[in-house]
Parts: structure tokens; sequence; C-alpha cells
């Protein structure tokens, strides 16, 4: 069999009938950060939910440690490790970070019927774990909404993680984080993968994807454009491949005509 | 999913570099309890009351359970719609369901005959009934609870009227005083409790006395009870359960806490369920001790619960406050407004009292909820 973690093959997903996808095909090693690159409309969305269990691709199969598998919702998809973390996080910001930390999968204690959130263990949990990505929880009954944008995105991949993520899908985890912020972010999941798990990165903007990953596949208009190993392409042309790319050649063109005739 | 299965990820990236960091204080963090203001207010309130009619008997046994008797009623639904805020949804329909329960109890043990346990506990599965229902529809249709229960407040409150008037061709059912005695239910509604205490510090002569040498003040009345009981229990499933985690979760943010699991339906249909249960604890205890049912009781009680839960701490967006809050909202309600009654103010000030506490009360909160979520 492969050596591969999880392998999406041939996906396809009509909405009536609209193609919201066709025949993409995503593979992955363990290690190994895959860069989902695709502008807006370009289908990303409706991959991710694909992924992440919420819609059932129409064709297509997925493969998960060599075995077919069919996620019914997203519960299947996290029970077989493959975790999402969608752009809004899924954290409530008034919510302390031990309490989103284990927002519906809290730890308990006590005797049967009388079983408690077992508050304790589960600071002790949050701050060791934040802690060992470089964020210093003073106090892990703060609200989220007093970390900052890169510490939340840390905070909701690290949760991924501790509750057992094999593969995890990042749905543009830098879009709304400053240069710095990013950075921070993006040193962590290479880290993440560097321990073993595979990583699905989607985003719009290369110069976040090209220094992480490992391979970029390329999405237009519901198609995959194909899959590039890093030696194989160049950031450039990358770039010219999402959707922008031939059109602002195509614009570039159009503005030099303009430009020519109003001169003459 | 176990523990085990994670790989632990270290890394050193410095965060602290980029974070401009202050202290936080002790003050501070005293400040981001949602049930602070509430606790301030109620100390002001009992500090001008001293003052104002420290010598006028409020503060004598009987004053004292009188004003607690009125907090606590309050109270029993005061906690319950601040569970459902927090929960992130509102029930305007508690008044209407006052009036409602206190009918379905009242009808049944007149009219039908039943004995009166059977009453309560039809109409607290009526209760239940009422409390799905809400909570289904708000949950299925994802319209705003404050126009799912608005509607409710008018169809409650109106079958109420017309189902009362035509079975019994009155709007008030009286004579329920005697069926309470040798009841196996009704006592848990009706039962002033520590008696001993009160005819101890009679003997005492500690308290006043009535001239037959009874004490004035007879014991904790049952409202008291169920109040204390229920901010107890409410505030533990908040701060100490799973249970009380997913309705912070779903007030929150309710995509977000679906997307990781927490059943968000499951939960608020569950407070709504309790709004209307807290409703029919308060109906039970007023017809029992008014020995009638009447069409028009808890009248804009959803107003004073929602306004106490306010005052607690409860953000209307949800996601935030506390049951104990919500606890001393209603005791500032009630303590004031007994209270005026020992003082020379006119009572019709009251309700400017309580429309200025809860402006007050949202603005301070605004201001909090701004200072926990500030991003740095």
């Amino acid at each position: 069999m492969s050596d591969y973690l999880v392998q999406f093959n041939n996906i396809s997903k009509f909405f009536g009938k609209v193609i919201a996808l066709k025949d993409v095909t995503m593979k992955l090693k363990k290690g190994e950060i895959m860069c989902l690159l695709g502008d807006n409309g370009a289908g990303k969305s409706t991959l991710i939910k694909t992924l992440a269990g919420v819609h059932r691709p129409d064709e297509g199969e997925i493969i998960v440690e060599g075995k077919k598998t069919i996620f019914d919702s997203p519960k299947d998809a996290l029970d077989m490790g493959i975790a999402t973390v969608y752009q809004d996080l899924a954290l409530v910001s008034l919510m302390s970070v031990t309490r989103n930390f284990f927002m519906g999968r809290e730890p308990m204690k006590g005797p049967p019927f009388f079983k408690t959130f077992d508050i304790e263990k589960a600071n002790k949990i949050a701050a060791e774990r934040m802690g060992q990505i470089g964020i210093d929880v003073r106090d892990p009954s703060q609200a989220v909404g007093t970390m900052s944008g890169g510490e939340r995105q840390c905070l909701a991949i690290s949760r991924a993680i501790y509750f057992g993520a094999k593969v995890l899908v990042l749905d543009e985890p830098t879009s709304a984080l400053g240069v710095h912020q990013a950075s921070v972010v993006l040193k962590y999941i290479v880290k993440a993968a560097s321990q073993g798990l595979a990583v699905i990165l989607i985003t719009h903007n290369v110069h976040h994807a090209y220094p992480v990953g490992n391979s970029f596949t390329v999405l237009n208009r519901g198609k995959s454009l194909g899959t590039y190993e890093k030696k194989d392409i160049s950031r450039e042309k990358l770039l010219s491949m999402m959707a922008g790319g031939e059109e602002l050649n195509k614009l570039e063109v159009e503005l030099q005509e303009m430009n020519r005739s109003s001169a003459n | 999913m176990s523990t085990k299965k994670s790989k632990s990820i270290e890394t050193k990236t410095d965060f602290n570099q980029d974070e401009r960091l202050k202290k936080v204080s002790k003050l501070r963090l005293l400040l981001n309890r949602p049930e602070l203001g509430a606790l301030g207010g109620a100390i002001l309130v009992f500090i001008f009351f001293g003052i104002v009619a420290g010598d006028t008997g409020m503060f004598s046994a009987y004053g004292v359970l009188n004003f607690l008797d009125v907090s606590a009623n309050l109270g029993i639904i005061a906690i319950a719609a601040a569970m459902l805020m927090i929960g992130g949804e509102f029930d305007l329909s508690i008044g209407s369901m006052i009036g409602f329960a206190g009918i379905c109890i009242a009808i049944p043990a007149i009219y039908w005959g039943w004995p009166l346990w059977m009453s309560i506990i039809f109409a607290f599965s009526l209760a239940v009934l009422v409390g799905y229902f809400n909570g289904i529809l708000v949950v299925r249709t994802g319209l705003p609870s404050f126009i799912v229960t608005l509607a409710m407040l008018f169809i409650l409150r109106g079958a109420t009227l017309a189902l009362t008037r035509l079975i019994t061709g009155r709007t008030q059912v009286p004579g329920l005083r005697v069926l309470i005695e040798d009841d196996p239910l009704a006592w848990i509604f009706a039962t002033d409790t520590f008696k001993w205490v009160f005819t101890w510090l009679g003997s005492m002569n500690l308290i006043a006395l009535r001239t037959d040498g009874t004490p004035l003040a007879t014991g904790i009345p049952p409202s008291v009870i169920w109040f204390i009981g229920l901010a107890i229990i409410t505030t533990w499933i908040l701060m100490k359960t799973r249970y009380g985690n997913w309705i912070f979760a779903s007030g929150g943010d309710k995509n977000g806490a679906n997307n990781v699991g927490v059943p968000v339906g499951r939960v608020k249909i569950s407070l709504f369920i309790g709004t209307a249960v807290a409703a029919t604890i308060f109906a039970t205890i007023q017809v029992l001790d008014a020995g009638s049912a009447d069409t028009m009781r808890g009248t804009l009680k959803e107003l004073e619960a929602i306004a106490a839960a306010v005052v607690g701490g409860c953000l209307l967006t949800g996601g935030y406050g506390s049951a104990i809050g919500a606890a001393f909202g209603a005791l500032i309600f009630g303590t004031v407004s007994m209270g005026i009654f020992y003082t020379d103010v006119d009572t019709d000030w009251f309700k400017v009292f309580l429309g200025a506490m809860m402006l007050i009360a949202v603005i301070f909160n605004n201001y909090i909820r701004r200072k926990v979520t500030e991003s740095k």
C-alpha cells in the first residue's frame, strides 16, 4: 500500500447545477505541508467542508491510512484524526483560555452522575500546552478576547493537536494577521508538521505558503490546476497560476494599449 | 478522544517580545467577575436604607423576611432568565407563564376535583412543554427569541384569560387554601421553615410578638429557600459542570460551539424549559400563599427578571454573566421596592429607580465587556 496518511482522490461536489469541485486530488504524507492555493470563489470553502465532513463528496474517494472511508458528519472526520481549524477558530472571546481549550470536550472528575468539570486539571493542561508553544498565559482563566490574533490561532491549532489530530486542515490561518504574528503562526505550523502531522494549509497568500509548503495545489474555478513539489515550481509561477495571474497579464496588456491610444 | 494520542509540540516562539504587557492587578481581576456590580449595588442599597430607615422596623425580623420574600420571588425567575441570557436567548413569556401556571393549578384543583399535587404536576408538565416549544421554535427557525417569546407572551396571557373565563366565568380562582393541608406535594411550596428559631427568638423577647405571644415573623418563607437553593445549584452548574461550559459557549458563539461538538440546540431548549419551570415555581408559591389564582398574575415580571439579570452582569448578547449576580440583582430590586415604604419617598418613584439602575448596569456591563474582549 501507499505511505500516504490521507488521500483525497478525484473529489467532486455539485450543488444542483453548479459544479463546486471537479476531480480534485490531494495526497499527504506524515510530516508534509500541502498548501492549497486559490482565489476567492475557487472552491476552497467547499473543499474544506468536504475534508471536514460537512459535505459529502458526490464523486471520488477518501482514504485515511490506507482505508477507504466516508465521512457522514464532522465528528466522523474528527474521529479519523482529521481536524479542521476554521477561520473563525471556534473560539469564544468572552470565555477563558481553559474553557475554550476544552469547549465541548471537558475533562471530568467525580463519581458517576455527579461528574464535574475538572477545572484545575483543565487549567493546568491549557497553561502547559500554551507554554510549549511559547505563549505564556499568565492566568488560564483570562478571556480569550485579551489574546492577540496570532495567539488565538495558535490556541486553536494547539487544541486540535491536543485532541488527537493527525491531519490538520487550516483555513486561512494567517489572513487576519500582521507580518510578525503570521510568521509566528507559520513557524508553529512547520513545527507541528515536523512532529509527524500532515497539514493542509488553505490560503490565498502565496508569500505565506511558499516558505512553509512541501507541495502546492492550485485550485481555480472548482478544478485543480495540478499539484507541484516545491522544487518544480517557483513562487512567481504559483502566483500567476492563481486566478489573478492570467487576468492581470491581460489587464496589463489592455492598459498598455489604452495608454498607447491616448498618447496618440 | 484520549489525551495519549496527542503529541507534545515544543517550540519556543516568543510572543512576549511583541506584546507590550501590563501587569494585571488583583482589582482588575475582581472587576472581571460579572456579579461584582450587583454585589456592590446591593451593599450600597443596604447602607442607604440602614441610614434612612434603620430605626423604622425595616430591619426587624418581620421587615427583613418581608423584603427577602419579595426579592426571592423575583430572584427565582431572574436566575432562570440569567441562565437563558448567558445561553444567548431571551424569554419574554415568563410573566405570562406565571399567570398560565397559576390557573393550571387552580382550575383542575377547584373545578375538576383533582388533588392539589396532581394539579401542580400538571402545571409543571405544561411548563416543560411551553419551554420546549419556545426552544425548538427558536432553534429550528433561527428567529430571534425576542420575537418568538413575545408572541408566546400574548398567546399564553390570552389563553389564560380566555380559558379561565370559559371554564369559570371569572378571572380569579379562589379557594385553594383549604386544599394545602395534608397534600403530599404542596408543602414544598407552602411551608415556612425554621419556625423553631423564630419561636425561640420570640420566647427570648428578641423579636416582635403578636398580642397572643406568638412571634410576628413565623418562619423563613418557602420562596427564600427555593431562591437560595436555585442560586447555589445554578452557580454550581455554570462554574463546575460541562453543561455550564456549554451554556457559556452556546451564548458566546453558537457556530464556534457547534464546530467543536457542543450540542447548542439541546442546551438552548433546556434553558427555555428552565425559564418556564422557574415561572411555574414562582406561580405555585404565590398561588398557594394567596390561596387563589389570578389570570393577570405575573404581568411584566419577565421584564423585571431580565432587568435583575442585567443588573447582575448578564450581557444582552449572551455568553457572559452569572446566576449569583442575578440573585443580587433581584435582592436590590426587592429591597428597594419594600424599603421605599419605610422612607418618606413616594413609592411611585420605585419604577424610576428600577429603570435608572438598569441603565447604569448596562453602561457598566458594556464597559466591562469591552475591557474583557479588548485585543492587545
